[in-house]
């Protein structure tokens, strides 16, 4: 009997993500979500620009690359044109904090009925180790030798926070990737982020807080104590909003 | 009984597999190189598996396989 294998929503392709990296376990649990829903054969998933500029090559399912931030505006196409089509995009904290924000925002708003993997790893990562705007406080970065200093670049974005008024919003969450108990609740939120999807719900975002441990400068297990101790704190788990729960209520 | 088996080919040697394993049988090689270049991870005791999963579940690279 197999207790574990490689879900089928995912290509043979070798991952080319740095060692260590926390996108192959997401770019999992997203896979293992479509099987278990069995939406394989109608998933259409929007990479953004990034390190998951390729996940097209990874996903077995149809993809399409959207230009840097727009992907929430190119599923709202993609899902507006054949609604029985199952969207979601998978971007990363420079791609949908960053330049995509109004797509973010506005998709939300509006209420959109796709699916949003958000990968905040505090940092650009594909680039080199730029500040984004999700780098914590006094973070080092290549842009901030000195640390994240606030008063002259403010302070990071809080997605999760920040959606959480928005009405249009159907369910937000934060998980994190660093532990196998995290990562199960991961895979929990991320498989009723599609849920939701299937069922007409509206939009779901999933905040993924994630490492970067090229770019971060530490070694895989290391990176994963950095975000323990610093990201977590300051980006704390948890449900943000669930509409469907508070209309039950 | 619980067979963990490792692509060695596809793993990186992260090492995130080794600290998640309860049992502790989970290490890198110390002797052999992959093709990526990396010395991968694999188990030192089989007998001693219990089939958690942990291992793969850590893994970014779907380099584990767990038999049962």
């Amino acid at each position: 009997m197999i207790v574990f294998e490689k879900p089928k929503a995912l290509t043979d392709a070798v991952l080319h993500y740095c060692p260590g990296c926390t996108h192959g376990i997401i770019h999992r649990l997203v896979a293992e979500a479509i099987d278990d829903l069995g939406i394989q054969g109608r998933t259409i998933g929007v990479a953004s620009v990034g390190c998951s500029v390729m996940a097209y090559n990874y996903f077995d399912v149809d993809m399409v690359q959207a230009a840097h931030g727009r992907a929430p505006a190119v599923a709202t196409g993609v899902k507006r044109s054949d609604p029985n089509n199952i969207v979601f995009t998978y971007q990363g904290d420079g791609d949908l904090a960053a330049i995509g924000t109004a797509e973010t925002v506005h998709s939300a708003a509006r209420g959109e009925n796709i699916t949003v993997i958000f990968v905040n790893n505090a940092i650009y990562g594909m680039t080199g180790g730029q500040m984004a705007p999700t780098t914590l406080p006094g973070q080092v970065t290549q842009t901030s030798p000195y640390g994240r200093d606030v008063k002259t670049v403010g302070y990071p974005v809080k997605i999760c926070e920040m959606l959480s008024q928005l009405d249009g919003a159907a369910y937000l969450e934060r998980v994190a990737v660093n532990n196998v108990k995290n990562i199960k609740n991961a895979k929990k939120a991320i498989k009723k982020a599609f849920q939701n999807q299937v069922e007409g719900k509206g939009f779901s975002l999933i905040e993924v807080v994630s490492t970067c441990p090229t770019n971060w400068g530490l070694p895989p297990v290391k990176a994963l104590e950095w975000l323990e101790e610093n990201m977590i704190p300051y980006y704390p788990l948890g449900v943000y909003k669930d509409k469907y729960a508070e209309e039950v209520k | 009984m619980a067979k963990p088996i490792f692509n060695k080919d596809i793993c990186k040697g992260c090492g995130l597999c080794v600290t998640v394993c309860p049992k502790g049988i989970v290490a890198l090689a110390t002797d052999e190189i992959n093709i990526k270049g990396y010395h991968p991870a694999g188990v030192t005791d089989e007998d001693k598996c219990i089939g958690c999963a942990f291992c793969a579940t850590m893994c970014p690279d779907c380099v584990i396989t767990v038999e049962k």
